[in-house]
């Protein structure tokens, strides 16, 4: 309900009062959550597009799709969060650069065009097609989206290559910046210690690249099944390798962190200590359980050389663990950071509402919506190539 | 000389490329220069700023700062009472521009055990979240220390929270004082969490950022803070450090003082005499 305090949270032992007033609620764990889902379903068509990776071609186009419908709702919650979201623009208008916040909408903006100009340039030849067979007002969008430019000859297709390919290059370090920003805005929080690591940016990004893949196969698969199309073997195991190593290297660095903050024993390590024992148990218990079940599910994938059906459940199964693990380590990381008092002297326990604007309902609503965009938009620019629809060898 | 040179390199296109080249390079960095300067003036009172129309007051004679005697404290709570009424603060147990904390050791305590007027057994004692009481709880219990601590915003000289508001709706004045612009604010608390020491709160009716102004309105008419108004033992202490004379200098002059959490590098501008280690 707007204009009230949703809950005052319960906690132990000793935290300053103001705090029981939990700040950033669940509506924050989505948002860098999507932002995530994003950067990796980007870095899966870069893979193709600037890496030459070809056993991606055949969900480049969808990822780069399923990019732009989840990028449209980045800023959704952040809207939803705010106290004043008619001022969202001051931010815009006059931003303040000492804050990373401030960065936000031209970060985003920036982003969203640039994958709006590389859709154009990766589906122009479609585009063109389509604006010649469709009638009506469908056609009618189509001839509009050409933008006057009707040339599919060899020479114009190679140029729109060139474009994608540059677009695509330039998006790899905006991908990373994107997320890495997000990283930073917890990360360089002196005020909490569960956020304050040079690490943050760094564990956001990879983990974010590892849920993206996820959202990717599981999108992937599902669409092949729906489309009753043969899924492209060498595809699945090329992202179960990408998907290995990036979480690999997330646990290994996550891992390590853990490690260094326990050895140190820094003043306040015991409330560290309860607060994964404690408010975040089953959160940690989520993110480490689901992401080493992952793990040994695509090394066994990788290692037995699976295909077919085996390949496609296991990977499904990977993609839906990963996406339930990185979200536990969003929850883990934006609501344990706020239970953890600033006094290191005490506990609190966040209970998102139901309902109300920044309830659980509310975050699914806003979940859902890419995933309904994007359908609308595969219908409207369809990414598969013909031949994504035979099986192919690896 | 210099015509010599010039006129050299007149005759030579790939020089003068070159030198506009380097000069586009020289342009970026100081381009580059000036903005990363941008988050140490920032952290600084923006001198340039069109002084508040208060008549007979200059923001730029002034330099407030804050002290708390914990050793006089006596946990009334009439401070934290006062403050809500002067500054229309939300009337609940879990919004404050002021609140005391109560550290109490029994024998053989390694640890203070901590408690504030927010706690809910305090809030059963005085039966009210707008009247404010510590119970009674270590009446017959063998209490080896105890003392009571006020905290309030710290007015930092490199505010944490001042850095991070992505509008500028929060900012320092001159005087060093740290406020909101309430019809600024974008309300998406960043700067609540950036305050180690829990000091701001959200207004949920305002939907904006709420914290303490050190009553800027009474202190920029020559009046003191409606807590240390109220203080009856004179544990708040208040004034300029430009006036060698006043409360605050002769507090500070006179006791050996601390802040808290000092690692953050916020400097705060509020000192304490008679606090002790599990005070942060």
């Amino acid at each position: 309900m707007i204009g009230t305090m949703a809950q005052a949270a319960p906690y132990v032992g000793y935290v300053y009062p103001n705090e029981t007033d939990i700040p950033w609620s669940v509506l924050i764990v989505i948002y860098p959550y999507i932002t995530g889902l994003v950067a990796g379903a980007f870095i899966v068509s870069s893979l193709y597009h600037v890496f030459g990776m070809e056993r991606f071609r055949t969900v480049a186009r969808f990822a780069l799709l399923t990019a732009v419908s989840f990028m449209f709702f980045v800023p959704v919650p952040l809207l939803f969060h705010l106290g004043k979201p008619q001022r969202a623009f001051n931010a815009v208008l006059t931003p303040h650069w000492t804050s990373a916040m401030s960065a936000f909408s031209y970060v985003a903006g920036f982003y969203i065009c640039l994958l709006l100009l590389e859709i154009w340039f990766a589906f122009r030849a479609d585009i063109v097609s389509l604006s010649k067979t469709k009638g009506g007002l469908l056609g009618r969008a189509y001839r509009i989206l050409t933008l006057g430019s009707d040339d599919v000859s060899g020479n114009a297709l190679a140029i729109d290559h060139k474009f994608a390919f540059a677009l695509a290059v330039i998006g790899i370090p905006a991908a990373g910046g994107l997320h890495g920003y997000v990283g930073f805005l917890f990360g360089s929080l002196k005020s909490r210690e569960w956020w304050s690591s040079d690490l943050m940016p760094i564990i956001f990004l990879l983990s974010a690249v590892v849920s993206g893949i996820g959202l990717l196969v599981v999108l992937y698969v599902a669409y092949s099944k729906f489309r009753k199309a043969a899924l492209d073997d060498a595809c699945l195991q090329g992202l179960a390798k990408t998907m290995w190593a990036f979480l690999t290297v997330v646990l290994l660095i996550e891992g390590l962190e853990l490690l260094e903050m326990f050895y140190k024993q820094l003043e306040g390590i015991e409330m560290v200590q309860r607060l994964i024992e404690g408010p975040i148990r089953y959160g940690m218990f989520l993110q480490w359980g689901l992401s080493l079940m992952v793990l040994a599910t695509l090394s066994y994938l990788i290692l037995t050389h699976a295909r077919g059906r085996i390949l496609a459940t296991g990977m499904f199964a990977a993609g839906i663990g990963m996406m339930l693990g990185v979200l536990a380590m969003r929850w883990n990381v934006v609501i344990g950071g706020q239970e953890l008092s600033k006094t290191m002297k005490g506990l609190l326990i966040y209970y998102p509402e139901i309902l109300g604007h920044e309830g659980l309902l509310a975050v699914l609503f806003i979940f859902l919506c890419p995933f309904i965009v994007l359908w609308l938009v595969t219908r409207f620019l369809p990414p598969w190539e013909p031949e994504a629809g035979k099986e192919v060898s690896s | 000389m210099e015509s010599d040179t010039s006129e050299a390199k007149k005759a030579e296109p790939g020089s003068a490329l070159r030198r506009n080249f380097l000069r586009a390079i020289g342009a970026g960095v100081a381009c580059a220069g000036v903005w990363m300067n941008d988050p140490l003036r920032a952290a600084t009172p923006a001198e340039e700023a069109a002084p508040p129309d208060i008549p007979g007051y200059d923001w730029r004679k002034h330099k407030w700062a804050f002290g708390v005697d914990a050793t006089r404290c006596i946990g009334c709570l009439r401070c934290v009472e006062a403050c809500k009424a002067e500054n229309g603060v939300t009337q609940d147990a879990h919004h404050f521009r002021t609140w005391v904390e109560r550290y109490v050791y029994l024998e053989g305590d390694e640890h203070a055990r901590v408690d504030s007027q927010s706690d809910p057994g305090n809030i059963a004692a005085s039966g009210s979240q707008q009247a404010f009481r510590f119970d009674n709880r270590y009446a017959s219990a063998p209490v080896e220390k105890a003392f009571f601590v006020p905290k309030l915003c710290n007015h930092c000289t490199h505010p944490a929270c001042v850095q991070v508001c992505p509008t500028g709706a929060t900012y320092q004045t001159p005087d060093g004082v740290v406020l909101i612009d309430h019809s600024y604010c974008i309300g998406c608390q960043y700067c609540v969490q950036a305050c180690p020491y829990g000091a701001r709160e959200f207004n949920h009716a305002m939907g904006v950022t709420d914290k303490c102004t050190w009553c800027y309105h009474r202190i920029t008419k020559g009046l003191q803070p409606a807590c240390v108004e109220v203080c009856p033992v004179e544990a708040r202490v208040f004034g300029d450090r430009n006036d060698p004379d006043s409360p605050i200098s002769r507090f500070i002059r006179n006791n050996r003082v601390s802040v808290l959490k000092p690692q953050t590098g916020n400097a705060p501008n509020v000192f304490y005499a008679g606090i002790d280690k599990e005070v942060s």
